[in-house]
């Protein structure tokens, strides 16, 4: 099979997983998810790793490093802000 | 070496398998996602998700230098974790317009170096390649200028006020078909960098005119927008490079922002295509009526004194917080108040406005800050349910979200934005400054209603004030 038509086929496939999934998120975790989609979103940072380092001339280097970069702060920085508000949910208190 | 050698090219030849992988992870992380119970742990998952594959792609063939990769993942560590130490929670729309614009950064990018290297991936057309680095540097660059706006907007450096621009419709789908008619361009002259410019330009153009046009009050859809964009971005340069990984994850990121956005339109009212098109702000919005008329002589000023009276005949009290209650910084205040109640034996929760706040579920985590068990956070139909058997409602710096008006007058704005109905519970107090309009611009009806006081004060010290008289009035 063509793999245009494979890499369409997923592209379906996983907004249908996604939209299933989602809509069962409650309001009350959508900063949560808002922050946590951000930091998946910034899987590119795989293509920006291949970019920096492979990169054949400087300018396309200097390019994949600030992907790079603006990328890490993506991951890491919305992984953990959704960890530290994720944590402040908490239930009946126990007294 | 030969193990190095060996973990390589296991890593390469079974990439896919690796990145199917984190898919998985992602998805089982979302779906651990739908429990305050278990999220914290779908976060985890999805993050483990995300080291597989980072640490896969550090294995790839290509890498000739890990410097670089070494100093990038080091300093972006740093600067994430710094900054996700140090954020203020109510200033989560501005990070998330920053995080935005970042991912918008990393694509653009990404397809500009792409281009300039001109590697094709085996398997790859080069029609295929170019026309997927076009689409990628459009959508990135129109993120990232998007993204830029926004924030400037919610932090006030631009005004919050929709600036409306003759013709914008036709300005940018005459936008639009340049862009489209200089990626074809692209694809047939892939050697002239100046298309790839043009593309950078057109982009930059159409942010600025989609963004400018939308008033402040609309940011939990703009920013519910951006995730769909963030999506599109990583499937963008998935595409380019043919890995299912990236396509998988954009997609799925994708389909969560247009749920919010859907969510978020319905609960404005707002036409969910529209905002797709960028018309988000109805000119309408912005004029602003007296409301003279609806609250002369029928508007009840009351005092805290009295308020606390309200209060102890009562059972069950909702709490209605607004983004005023946020602003005041009044969170501790009010949980104060929800426990000197709870003290008492009497039943508080909290009814939420799908957009109190500035972003989907923002108020929820302002209040879960201050301790506010998450079983007490109550949805807008649940709280519908409730109200009508509930004592007194006790609003906080709300306002449009509770103006009747949008259940029963057809000449406002407003008309048929889903609200909370606190007119239905016995007694309304309404803390608020002034009677000036929400960001409608409609006056609300509630204030001048039999069974509603109102506390003219800032939040902070109103509720300060709520919470020492009640513990007076108990001594």
């Amino acid at each position: 099979m063509d793999p245009l038509i494979t890499a369409l086929i997923l592209f379906v496939l996983a907004v249908i997983i996604g939209f299933e999934v989602i809509t069962k998120v409650p309001p009350i975790l959508h900063t949560p998810l808002v922050v946590a989609s951000h930091a998946m979103a910034a899987i590119m940072v795989v293509s920006a790793i291949e970019a920096s380092g492979s990169g054949k001339t400087l300018t396309a280097q200097i390019l994949g490093f600030s992907a790079l970069l603006l990328g890490t702060v993506n991951v890491v920085g919305g992984y953990l802000i959704a960890d530290r508000m994720l944590s402040m949910f908490k239930g009946h208190k126990k007294k | 070496m030969d193990i190095i050698n060996f973990i390589r090219n296991t890593a390469n030849n079974y990439q896919a398998v690796f990145y199917l992988l984190t898919v998985l992870l992602f998805i089982i992380g979302l779906k651990l996602l739908t429990s305050p119970k278990t999220a914290r742990r779908g976060n985890i998952v999805s993050a483990a998700g995300m080291l597989i594959a980072i640490t896969i792609t550090l294995f790839y063939h290509g890498i000739i230098s890990y410097k670089l990769i070494i100093i990038g993942i080091v300093i972006g560590s740093i600067i994430g974790a710094i900054s996700a130490y140090i954020l203020d929670l109510r200033a989560i729309p501005q990070y998330v317009a920053i995080l935005n614009g970042f991912g918008g950064a990393v694509s653009a990018l990404v397809g500009v170096s792409a281009f300039l290297q001109k590697e094709l991936p085996a398997n790859v057309t080069p029609l295929h390649f170019y026309s997927a680095i076009s689409v990628d540097v459009f959508i990135g660059t129109l993120t990232f200028w998007g993204s830029m706006m926004a924030f400037a907007k919610l932090q006030g450096l631009v005004t919050g006020r929709p600036v409306v621009i003759k013709g914008k419709n036709v300005i940018n789908i005459l936008i639009l078909l340049i862009s489209v008619l200089l990626g074809v361009l692209l694809v047939n002259d892939p050697y002239n960098i100046y298309y790839l410019i043009g593309i950078l330009v057109a982009a930059s153009l159409l942010a600025i005119s989609l963004t400018i046009a939308i008033g402040g009050a609309d940011m939990p859809v703009i920013i519910a927008l951006f995730i769909s964009y963030a999506g599109l971005s990583a499937s963008a340069v998935g595409f380019i490079f043919l890995t299912y990984g990236l396509i998988m994850v954009g997609s799925l990121v994708g389909a969560s922002g247009l749920i919010l956005t859907r969510t978020m339109a319905k609960a404005m009212n707002r036409d969910f295509l529209g905002i797709l098109l960028g018309n988000i702000t109805p000119p309408e919005m912005s004029k602003i009526h007296s409301g003279e008329d609806i609250y002369a002589g029928r508007v009840k000023s009351s005092s805290p004194e009295e308020a606390v009276m309200i209060l102890e005949a009562a059972n069950r009290i909702a709490i209605v917080p607004g983004y005023g209650l946020a602003v005041a910084q009044a969170q501790g205040p009010v949980r104060d108040l929800m426990n000197e109640l709870e003290k008492d034996g009497k039943e508080v929760y909290f009814a939420i406005h799908p957009v109190a706040g500035r972003m989907p579920g923002h108020m929820n985590v302002l209040l879960a800050e201050v301790d506010v068990p998450y079983d007490k956070l109550k949805t807008l139909e649940e709280s519908n349910e409730l109200l009508p058997d509930t004592d007194v409602a006790i609003v906080i710096g709300a306002n449009d979200v509770v103006n009747p008006s949008a259940r029963d007058n057809k000449e406002t704005p407003i008309y048929g934005m889903p609200i909370l109905d606190v007119d239905k519970s016995r007694s309304v107090i309404v803390i608020k400054r002034s009677l000036s309009p929400g960001f409608s611009g409609v006056p609300n009806p509630l204030f001048a209603n039999d069974n509603t006081v109102m506390l003219f004060s800032d939040a902070k010290p109103a509720l300060t004030d709520l919470v020492k008289e009640y513990r007076e009035l108990k001594v």
